[in-house]
């Protein structure tokens, strides 16, 4: 099919791709560049006579400003703590379902759903049940005895950060659940029957099997998930709004807040421009094993 | 003998399956349970000294008062015309595109194939700065047109991709008996390709709705008091110093459930397009 298109420069696949490149082009590339400019901009809105460009004044100032580190720091914690608890949640989960059993098919659905919870849901529902004054989760550690008095989790500096990560484990856990279920169904029966006849135990079959087998799958849902859960905004602001004081800031709230509070957009996309350069090695990698298999899965 | 081996085995897979399954099930959905209940109990009844698992009285008052006093029939009629304009516009614009990147090989094909992928995963903080002025300087603040086009920057890369492996799937040699029969290649993908696939375009479009209807961060920066989707008039019902958590859950089951009962239709697909990939690879 390729050769006999190669012969004439067919510009009919390019018709069919025009609207979507066009609108792509004017809401997505030239507002990227516009950050990318504007981070070298002073731009304040409430201050428009003072909009001029000053090089790298922003990234200068961003070096020495605390609550940028602050937000770095958190951001590593949010990404490794929502990441291991989803893996390890949602590997447990998927090992469990891929087991033959009755109610399997209902289960599989169920477990689906805080994943396509919205996310401002999935923030309130998680606010109402760690209150401070009525929460469900005070009530039942006081009652469990692990709490002599209620806990305003979220309004704790110490504990806020913990307390969404929590949150966003329960709403990301049922994504690794499924896509590593989708991986242990492709393992062939064929491995562990000849393993059993040579005689492996449980833990052998596991790690000798499994866990090998598993690594692509393993490996394309990490890339995804670490640039989602680093991109991720909407929850952490909605359950506190970045606060207590910085504790829950991570490099999107900062943006955000900046952007949407400060009407600093110069600084605000300078916070942007370096998330995205930090994101960029996750994205880079994630991005050519997926071409690679498309590649493979088109023609 | 053999009897007692079966009850063994049954019990251990109690333990080893059941139990704990049923412990993360209980972990998924007790959020669910809790926001239902609350949103079942008076207002009042939220305040008491006595804590209550459920209420003594359980009532509707919560929804009722969710459409009478807050005008919540207007926020879902708000997110409606917004969720289908960005689905439709959505569809319009990737179903030709991904038929392309499917079915053709052209000079620049895996360089737009890639961006469209590229852009999918960038942080929305580093559009929103230039869209908001965008949309100010354009004049659409607080329409539903600025919510459409701000939803369009994730809705069209990832529906390319969505489409384009459900294209993919679809064996070429169906337009090229469509093509023998007489067809030109505009009516191969109208009529021939397009209805064989509708499950997945549907399932596509379904998808862009349910992102547009739950999207909150360019719906708090791009309207005001004209337009109000779902997600922020719950957040504004979120004051300063007490918070009306019955009205609130009321209004977080009224727009939640929609979704999950048209992601149950489309589950099939969807998971079959997300872990493709993942597990060729």
């Amino acid at each position: 099919m390729s050769q006999e298109y190669r012969k004439r420069v067919d510009l009919f696949p390019y018709f069919l791709l025009s609207p979507a490149l066009i609108i792509t082009l004017l809401v997505i590339f030239y507002p990227i560049i516009r950050t990318f400019t504007y981070s070298f901009m002073q731009y304040i809105l409430w201050k428009p006579t003072e909009i001029k460009f000053i090089g790298l004044g922003n990234y200068l100032k961003i070096l020495e400003d605390p609550v940028f580190w602050i937000s770095v720091q958190n951001t590593f914690i949010w990404i490794v703590g929502v990441i291991s608890l989803q893996l390890l949640l949602g590997f447990g989960t998927a090992l469990l379902l891929n087991q033959k059993f009755f109610w399997r098919g209902i289960a599989r659905s169920l477990v689906l759903i805080p994943w396509v919870t919205p996310s401002v849901i999935t923030a309130l529902m998680w606010r109402w049940m760690y209150d401070g004054n009525r929460g469900v989760i005070n009530d039942l550690l006081v009652r469990a005895g692990i709490l002599s008095s209620y806990f305003p989790w979220l309004a704790n500096d110490k504990t806020a950060l913990y307390a969404i990560i929590l949150a966003l484990m329960w709403q990301g856990f049922p994504f690794f659940a499924i896509m590593i279920l989708a991986g242990l169904q492709a393992i062939p029966d064929t491995l562990y029957e000849a393993a059993e006849v040579d005689g492996a135990s449980m833990v052998q079959k596991f790690t000798r099997i499994t866990l090998p087998m598993l690594v692509p799958v393993l490996f394309t849902s990490l890339m995804l998930r670490i640039i989602w859960v680093a991109n991720s905004l909407d929850i952490i602001y909605i359950m506190t709004g970045g606060g207590p004081g910085y504790a829950t800031h991570t490099l999107p709230v900062y943006s955000y807040i900046r952007a949407y509070k400060g009407m600093d957009f110069g600084y605000a996309s300078t916070i942007a421009v370096i998330l995205t350069l930090l994101i960029t090695l996750f994205v880079s990698i994630y991005v050519r094993k997926v071409l690679r298999t498309e590649d493979r899965g088109a023609v | 003998m053999r009897k007692r081996k079966k009850t063994h085995r049954f019990l251990q897979r109690v333990f080893t399956l059941h139990i704990p399954l049923l412990l993360i099930l209980g972990f998924a959905l007790a959020p669910y349970v809790w926001t239902f209940i609350t949103s079942l109990t008076p207002e009042d009844d939220l305040y008491l000294s006595e804590f209550r698992y459920f209420p003594a009285h359980p009532t509707g008052t919560n929804y009722q008062r969710l459409f009478s006093r807050i005008d919540y029939g207007r926020n879902i009629q708000d997110s409606l015309i917004v969720a289908v304009c960005t689905m439709l516009l959505g569809l319009c614009i990737t179903v030709p595109a991904s038929y392309s990147f499917s079915r053709y090989r052209f000079i620049g094909r895996t360089v737009l194939l890639a961006q469209f992928l590229v852009i999918n995963m960038f942080p929305v903080v580093l559009l929103l700065v230039p869209l908001f002025i965008l949309m100010r300087v354009l004049g659409l603040m607080d329409t539903y047109l600025s919510l459409i086009i701000a939803y369009s920057t994730f809705t069209i890369p990832f529906s390319t991709w969505m489409l384009t492996g459900f294209f993919n799937a679809i064996p070429k040699e169906l337009d090229e008996a469509a093509q023998i029969d007489g067809c030109n290649r505009f009516t191969t993908l109208l009529r021939v390709v397009l209805p064989v696939a509708l499950p997945g375009i549907s399932a596509t479009g379904i998808y862009i709705f349910i992102t547009a209807w739950n999207e909150f961060i360019y719906a708090a920066i791009l309207t005001g008091s004209n337009i109000r989707t779902i997600p922020i008039a719950l957040q504004n019902m979120i004051g300063e110093f007490k918070i009306a958590w019955g009205l609130l859950t009321a209004g977080g089951v009224v727009s939640a459930v929609p979704v999950i009962v048209l992601f149950f239709f489309i589950q099939r697909q969807l998971i079959h397009g997300m872990t493709a990939g993942a597990v060729k690879g």
